[in-house]
């Protein structure tokens, strides 16, 4: 049973959002890495670029595949995971801790309401799964 | 009609069942004044020892006493006897990467052993499977700047070989890069204070030799692209330099392109050929192409595998880094076998004898009345002589005397019309060079 901790929103396409005031951190959720299987690559945005909700700002690359990665919501990249150029298993290990992927500045913070929580997305992967 | 396979009972009833009376009408979208109404026009059937005696006759039209010295991106180098017999045994016979890679070990085998001779020559850190050919793999190369960079600005010499130029356009057309060409000194290279570098520019894209023949300071290049976050891309359209040349990487390129036919594969008329394609470690994510790794079984035993396959087309869909998803498999091959059967001193013995032999005929040639050298810069086995009267002229007179004087440089440059490119390597004997000045002398 995948991983979804309580305090943190989720989007359909597997990624979560840790929000601090007018920022919000984001990863890819537990179920997603368990997916994907060893994460060799991560591909990030540079500091400042700038997406729309839903736009692709990365990719995963795991030993059988690449999966882009989506915007949850609208902002400005303010910081990336550096750590993950060299160490792109943080991912499968601590992908709500040390995997993050990057912070944003949000351009509107009432997008999260629009977002899982994490019994919404619970649910979501068990319909998923029964696909 | 033995090759078509199906009968006319079997072709009523197939038209029979889609409702159409006729083969004709599955072409009805075709407008009828672009249809062919009558029979191919190939005549009457021959047999095939006439066929055979009327393809001898053609190929005796064909110019095969001519001494040429022709070079502008296609060069005449000896081919060993090993390299036919070697690439038609049936395991290696065929120009494609298998589709289930790894039960082909020879085959990567090879690929691997090409990969790294080619990063051994250009002095990079990773050269993938080959591309088509050298002009591909430079427009390869600018998308990958592209990519790298995230910049869409380009400076291109001017002294890059037209017909690559012209590749790079095609490819780039419609991807909104802004291209700038950079002008070229007296001296037949990159004027370096015409180069407006700045923040928004993806690479500066130079070869060398350049067309004219002549050498570019890579390192004073490589710097200057650095220092504004930029790349130096090196085209190389002759790699037999590469013997006696430093290399671009250690120059500080940080990607190299290169037609390949230089070894081993013949001048064919233009082609096919093989593009050989070098990068840093740190872009491999970015480079097109075919990739082949060394890794080890179960038992610990080498084996090779295609690697990096989530670049590519087949599983990455739209999303590819190139849509260059094969390689020239039979040609690397020839590359391969040109290489290991000279080695690292064979090849740097080929390059020498180019070096001298294009050096003596430059010096003859710009010893005679009217003739110079229109370039200064220090040069491989290529040179630009300076005539007295127009280059097309010249070579008409040559031709006459059975000589293929090299390539007229107005075709490419309407300023130089009394420039021609003059290609001398190691297949030229001294007395054919003796002939060629002699016959300018007149």
């Amino acid at each position: 049973m995948a991983n979804t901790p309580e305090d943190l929103s989720y989007t359909k396409d597997h990624e979560w959002v840790r929000v601090r005031g007018e920022q919000a951190t984001i990863g890819i959720t537990d179920h997603a890495q368990n997916q994907l299987g060893d994460v060799v690559y991560v591909e990030l945005p540079k500091v400042g670029e700038k997406f729309e909700v839903t736009e692709p700002f990365g990719s995963v690359e795991s030993v059988k595949a690449v999966s882009e990665i989506y915007m949850p919501l609208t902002g400005s990249v303010v910081e990336v995971n550096e750590k993950l150029n060299d160490a792109p298993e943080l991912v499968n290990a601590d992908p709500y801790g040390d995997g993050w992927m990057i912070v944003i500045k949000m351009d509107n913070p009432a997008q999260v309401d629009g977002l899982l929580n994490s019994a919404e997305y619970e649910d979501y992967i068990k319909e998923e799964a029964s696909e | 009609m033995r090759y078509i396979p199906n009968s006319p009972d079997e072709r009523r009833s197939m038209l029979q069942d889609i409702g159409r009376a006729r083969i004709e009408d599955l072409f009805e979208q075709i407008p009828e004044k672009l249809r062919l109404n009558e029979p191919v026009g190939v005549g009457a059937p021959v047999s095939e020892p006439d066929l055979v005696a009327y393809f001898r006759e053609l190929a005796a039209h064909n110019a095969t006493d001519y001494q040429s010295f022709l070079g502008a991106g296609a060069y005449s180098h000896f081919i060993p006897v090993i390299i036919d017999p070697l690439i038609s045994r049936s395991e290696f016979f065929t120009a494609y990467t298998p589709y289930q890679p790894e039960l082909s070990q020879g085959t990567l085998q090879y690929i691997f052993e090409f990969q790294t001779m080619i990063c051994q020559l250009t002095g990079m850190e990773v050269a993938n499977a080959s591309l088509y050919d050298g002009s591909t793999g430079l427009a390869e190369a600018v998308l990958m700047a592209n990519r790298v960079t995230r910049r869409d600005h380009f400076i291109i010499a001017d002294t890059v070989h037209p017909q690559y130029r012209e590749v790079v356009e095609s490819y780039t057309k419609n991807l909104g890069l802004k291209i700038d060409y950079a002008p070229h000194t007296e001296a037949g290279t990159i004027d370096p204070a015409s180069l407006q570098i700045d923040k928004t520019t993806a690479a500066v894209v130079v070869q060398s030799p350049n067309f004219f023949g002549s050498i570019e300071d890579l390192t004073m290049l490589a710097e200057a692209a650095h220092q504004a976050g930029a790349l130096l891309v090196v085209a190389i359209t002759e790699p037999m330099s590469l013997g006696v040349l430093k290399s671009p990487g250690a120059c500080g390129a940080d990607i190299v392109v290169a037609e390949g036919q230089s070894f081993g594969i013949p001048l064919s008329y233009g082609g096919p050929y093989c593009g050989l394609f070098a990068t840093l470690e740190k872009y491999i994510r970015q480079m097109p192409g075919r990739l082949v790794g060394e890794a080890y079984d179960h038992d610990g035993r080498r084996g090779y595998v295609l690697t990096l396959s989530t670049r590519e087309q087949h599983i990455r869909r739209e999303k590819a880094t190139s849509n260059i998803c094969t390689n020239q498999g039979l040609f690397a091959l020839m590359a391969t076998i040109y290489l290991a059967t000279m080695g690292r001193r064979g090849v740097q013995e080929v390059a020498r004898q180019n070096l001298q032999k294009a050096h003596y005929a430059a010096a003859r040639i710009a010893g005679l009345d009217g003739f110079s050298l229109k370039i200064s810069a220090p040069f491989f086995n290529e040179f630009v002589v300076a005539c007295p009267r127009p280059a097309t002229e010249v070579m008409q007179a040559l031709l006459d005397k059975k000589i293929i004087g090299g390539v007229a440089l107005a075709n490419y440059y309407p300023e130089m019309s009394d420039a021609l490119l003059v290609c001398v390597t190691e297949t030229a004997r001294k007395s054919a060079i003796d002939d060629l000045v002699s016959a300018l002398a007149g």
